[in-house]
């Protein structure tokens, strides 16, 4: 096979998408609902009210079961990087190695032990330390998280690292540079503080369920207390990293923040696309109006890219072209200008490997300081033609607006729901009750929409500007990748409906009185 | 009940923990379960390390060099066969 077969890559694509989403169905919850349970068992602790520890006992059950089957559905993604992006895996190197064996020895362990303790050690440890298992178990998997978004923030933002062309793989110059880049911290918070959005919906919606079937009032009520908080704190907070997430990307990924706002012709002062409808079929150098409607706030994307009404953003067309001043006061390449600068690189590359064989110093020394030069534009030297750089715009675009709508949507209703709480409404209020639990699956999209702005609006890359997906995937055949993403259906489908039956078993039951009587 | 004071208190705890499951139960059927399909027939069958083939770190980097050059070489020959 000499050529790698479109079918293939989008098949990879498509698989490790699956497993990822799938993986990430579980994830927020952990990260959401292990804080909500944390508190409440905080309040057991300050309070000495049993009904606390009765209600973190039920939640801690409902965490338990989204746990058990979520966990280790992420180990089937460094599966795919050993067999469906091998040339990826060794190309990286250690930089994500790194991360990725500190989550799995460090924040996994932290996690799994004391999630024993805060299940099996109610009686045999003291409340304070039992308070403290649970706080652990939450942190652990907050860790966990971190190290996954440090490895996921490279892939946005490569630095800390020099390319080694004796061994064809990046290497690690330095690790805080990688932990510690603005986009790892930023996307961090985003995530992971999202997740509290997600963790209150499904607390709210479940309690909900509970005050439509008029049993455990005081159970609900006391748990949508707490969720409503934990849940507007995450939209509010999200929001705050949300605008520093498209800052950076203004930045670093300006595709990026093209493709999510359908922006071909950039310029001063552009607005903010509020909602709108693409041009079907519209390309990168057609003259079709990019919207067939659309309603925009002025000035607003310039403001939130660049920090000033009248700041330039650059659009699709724009950074095809080059020419325009980066925010780091360069003049842009154009995309062919990259390509040349790519190609240039692996030349120099295959001059360095050969140089090397005839023990050429002069050469080798020659070669390094071009690869060096021109190492940045590696993976446009893989592209055909300026549209290889472009992004699907219409599932950035929308995938961004379902999320920044249904942000705020839960801004709402976590105000709302709140309101109500506070005035002691809520349990007479059984539309809003409704509105809570049909809002549960409205928060997985929500999540799931971040991931494809941050994912498809990466693309074509999977290493931003070094390593296009085309490079990146293993050449094996397409119908062996097909087959398996197949089975991840069947597989991923059971486990849901599995973990589905018994969560709402666990839910009928409703929590457990016996604490009460403590 | 009695409280941990040791070590040995401290695994009886998850002895008994595992031994009392009840809702927890079906869960470790289920991870289990999962941990077998994922090791034992997913990793062995379907997702070798393609790279574990090679013994040496050289011959990996060769592999991968090729791979990359190979993506590399069709896209100059398609360049040249757009512009005949």
């Amino acid at each position: 096979m000499n050529q790698i077969d479109a079918s293939l890559i989008d098949w990879s694509r498509a698989q490790f998408a699956l497993t990822a989403m799938y993986h990430w169905l579980f994830v927020p919850l952990t990260l959401g609902l292990g804080l909500i349970m944390a508190i409440m068992e905080t309040l057991y602790y300050r309070t000495k009210d049993v009904k606390w520890k009765s209600t973190a006992k039920f939640w801690m059950k409902i965490f338990g079961i989204n746990f058990a089957v979520g966990v280790a559905s992420g180990i089937i993604l460094e599966f795919e990087f050993g067999t469906n992006w091998s040339n990826y895996s060794w190309f990286v190197g250690d930089i994500f190695g790194a991360p990725l064996a500190i989550e799995g020895i460090f924040a996994f362990f932290m996690e799994a032990t004391f999630i024993a303790v805060m299940y099996f050690g109610w009686e045999k440890v003291s409340k304070g330390f039992h308070l403290a298992s649970t706080w652990l178990t939450v942190g652990g998997a907050t860790l966990s998280a971190l190290w996954i978004l440090v490895a996921n923030a490279w892939m946005q933002y490569p630095a800390g690292m020099n390319f080694n062309p004796d061994v064809v793989r990046n290497e690690m110059t330095d690790f805080w540079a990688v932990a510690l880049s603005p986009v790892a911290i930023n996307k961090f918070l985003h995530t992971v503080i999202s997740s509290w959005l997600l963790g209150g919906a499904v607390v709210i919606g479940i309690s909900s369920w509970y005050l439509l079937k008029k049993r455990d009032i005081t159970f609900a009520l006391d748990s949508i207390k707490v969720a409503t908080i934990v849940g507007f704190v995450g939209v509010v907070i999200s929001a705050i990293t949300g605008d520093g997430s498209a800052h950076q990307i203004a930045q670093k990924q300006p595709m990026k923040l093209a493709a999510m706002e359908g922006l071909y012709e950039g310029g001063d002062g552009i607005g903010l696309v509020a909602a709108g409808i693409l041009t079907p079929g519209k390309q990168y150098d057609d003259s079709k109006d990019p919207f067939i409607f659309d309603i925009q706030i002025p000035k607003m994307l310039s403001f939130l890219a660049v920090r000033d009404l009248d700041g330039y953003v650059p659009g699709i067309n724009n950074i095809v072209r080059g020419g325009y001043i980066t925010p780091e006061g360069e003049k842009a390449l154009s995309i062919e200008e990259k390509m040349t600068k790519g190609k240039k690189a692996f030349d120099a590359l295959n001059q360095y490997r050969e140089a090397k064989k005839n023990k050429d110093d002069i050469q080798l020394a020659e070669a390094k300081k071009l690869l060096d030069e021109n190492f940045a534009y590696f993976g446009y030297g893989y592209f055909q033609s300026p549209a290889d750089a472009i992004p699907n715009v219409p599932l950035v675009f929308y995938s961004f607006r379902v999320m920044v709508i249904l942000g705020g949507f839960f801004l709402l209703l976590f105000i709302v729901v709140w309101y109500f709480s506070h005035k002691k409404k809520f349990e007479q209020s059984k539309w809003l009750q409704y509105v809570c639990l049909w809002s549960i699956p409205l928060a997985y999209i929500t999540s799931q929409a971040g991931w494809i702005v941050a994912e498809v609006g990466r693309q074509p890359w999977a290493i931003q500007d070094i390593l296009p997906v085309q490079a990146a995937v293993s050449n094996i055949e397409a119908g062996s990748v097909k087959l398996t993403f197949f089975i991840f259906v069947v597989l991923f489908t059971v486990l849901l409906i599995a973990e589905l039956s018994i969560l709402t078993k666990q839910i009928k039951i409703g929590p457990e009185k016996g604490d009460e009587k403590e | 009940m009695k409280r941990i004071a040791s070590f040995s208190d401290f695994i009886t705890m998850y002895v008994e923990g595992f031994k009392n499951l009840t809702w927890g139960k079906p869960l470790w059927i289920i991870i289990i379960v999962k941990l077998f399909i994922m090791f034992a027939i997913l990793r062995v069958f379907f997702f070798p390390n393609l790279l574990n083939r090679f013994d040496t770190s050289e011959e990996k980097s060769e592999h991968v060099f090729r791979e990359l050059t190979k993506n590399h070489i069709t896209n100059e020959k398609k360049f040249s066969n757009e512009s005949d």
